[in-house]
């Protein structure tokens, strides 16, 4: 395509933005509000992924060796432990070790046990991937002499129930939201072209490509989907970083930590912006499909 | 240059507007299409340039096939096809050399090819002094000339018009047909539907009487008559 004709489809896709500045501020107003909730669940769901991977990665399996067992039998079960498929570490810790940390966390009291023991050695596993943690320890349950296997198993599968259910309700809305702009941007570019039927008919018959004569609704399309995109990223991106001034120095050494604003907040305003101009030309695209038939 | 063999076409409703039409119109001639309402004219003068698609049988316009002419390429048949219409079409809010131009932008002709053309052929229909005014200030006339510039600004081998005198008075007519006279003695072949006695019966040229969807007379220098 000539420079000279994108010129053209540009002050034409311009023009009508103009003639139906009504039409033009409703679909507008539906990018913005759809978009500015989209970005804030974005925000929400992004933040709490990043809680649910810090606790995932923190999660490990405790097993605690029979008490009665020797040494030697001790040695064998960590060797089988290691041996386990999805396997990331294994640290041992021996039952002097874990008494001192009982000791270190309760107080002298629990000195007395020093004695005899009644603990037994410890292995501290980590899996590769912290979604299977659940079934490794139960693997590991079934060796022999394991007097105990204890992992974080209910906070783990509750938090991931959360996140799951918010996750597809958000998306459900945001669905919604999404057809309800592309429907108004798709009525706005028909208004246009209500209006444009007779100049449609001649370009048509005087030999214009149907690209020639649709582009320009097309280009409409996307400056709506544009303009109803640049609020939400303003008012996203100077809100979160408020809120990360605001927070992230009392959130310092805690397991929740917010995203950082690199580059989480420029990814997100080109997926906004890339979410504007989709809706905007698909919802063009609709409208136009249906009605010029070229 | 157009060549209809077996044409059929029956519209959705049932109606059947063309029943097996077969012609030849030779490079350069002036041809007539006659007959009354309903009688499948229009139906003729849309498949030329392909409005309407033949239901069976071929359309051949300068060697492309129309019955087989792919959606896309239609746009690139009808550069060469000039089509003039009763109610003009013209664009109300651009002046009398834009209306010209716009047939040339929209095809992605050169700014300064388009200037040449449209000053040439608005030379050609007498309306250069008039080149600024917009389609509400000039007369029918005026505007059907402006309307006929278009058609033929790009050249086209084929000009195609319906009733292009539908909407004028007798002596605007004359005018308009003096205009089509220039055009296809430049070597332009004219296809006219027509419902205008007087000027078939002075200006001779080839009658093509349609009736029925079915070609009922073929007549060098024919007379208008229907029936």
């Amino acid at each position: 395509m000539k420079a000279r004709t994108i010129g053209r489809h540009m002050r034409e896709s311009f023009k009508s933005i103009r003639r139906n500045s009504w039409m033009t501020f409703a679909s507008v107003s539906a990018v913005t509000v759809t978009l500015l909730l989209v970005g804030v669940f974005i925000v929400i769901m992004m933040n709490l992924n990043q809680l649910a991977d810090s606790i995932e990665n923190d999660v490990e399996i405790k097993v605690v060796a029979d008490p009665a067992a020797d040494k030697a039998v001790i040695e064998e079960l960590v060797e089988k432990v290691r041996a386990t498929p999805g396997i990331l570490e294994v640290v041992y810790s021996s039952r002097d070790k874990e008494l001192d940390k009982m000791i270190q966390s309760f107080g002298d009291e629990l000195s007395l046990y020093k004695q005899s023991n009644p603990l037994g050695d410890a292995l501290y596993v980590k899996a590769k991937d912290p979604q299977k943690t659940a079934a490794i320890a139960k693997k590991i349950d079934t060796y022999d002499y394991t007097y105990e296997v204890i992992y974080g198993e209910e906070k783990v599968e509750k938090l991931f129930n959360v996140l799951n259910t918010s996750r597809n309700v958000g998306l459900v809305l945001i669905l919604a939201l999404l057809f309800t702009a592309m429907f108004l941007i798709s009525n706005t570019i028909r208004i246009t072209i209500v209006a444009r039927r007779k100049e449609i008919e001649i370009m048509k018959l005087v030999g214009a490509t149907n690209n020639f004569v649709r582009i320009p609704f097309l280009l409409e399309g996307m400056w709506l989907g544009i303009l109803g995109a640049i609020a939400p990223m303003l008012i996203i991106t100077i809100s979160y970083y408020k809120l990360y001034e605001h927070w992230e120095p009392k959130l310092q050494g805690e397991l929740f930590q917010l995203l950082n604003t690199t580059p989480f907040i420029y990814q997100l305003n080109g997926l906004i912006l890339f979410m504007g101009i989709f809706i905007g030309v698909w919802g063009s695209f609709m409208s136009v499909r249906k009605f010029l038939k070229v | 240059m157009i060549v209809m063999k077996n044409v059929y076409k029956k519209y959705p409703n049932g109606v059947v507007a063309a029943n097996g039409i077969n012609i030849e119109i030779d490079r350069g001639e002036f041809v007539y299409v006659v007959g009354p309402s309903g009688a499948g004219k229009s139906t003729f003068i849309k498949m030329m340039y392909r409005e309407e698609a033949p239901t069976s049988g071929d359309i051949i316009i300068n060697g492309i096939n129309l019955a087989t002419l792919r959606n896309k390429r239609i746009p690139y048949l009808r550069r060469q096809i000039g089509v003039v219409f009763q109610d003009f079409k013209l664009l109300p809010k651009l002046n009398v050399y834009e209306n010209v131009a716009f047939a040339l932008e929209v095809i992605e002709e050169s700014p300064d090819e388009i200037r040449k053309k449209v000053n040439d052929v608005l030379a050609l229909v007498g309306l250069t002094q008039k080149a600024r005014m917009f389609p509400n200030e000039l007369s029918g006339g005026e505007e059907q000339r402006v309307s006929i510039a278009r058609s033929i600004v790009n050249v086209p081998k084929v000009v195609i018009a319906d009733e292009p005198t539908g909407n004028l008075d007798p002596e605007t007519s004359w005018e308009i047909m003096r205009i089509f006279e220039q055009i296809n003695a430049r070597g332009t072949t004219i296809v006219m539907a027509t419902h205008n006695r007087e000027i078939v019966n002075t200006i001779k040229h080839r009658v093509i009487a349609i009736e029925g969807g079915l070609i009922t007379r073929d007549e060098y220098g024919g007379e208008y008559y229907e029936g």
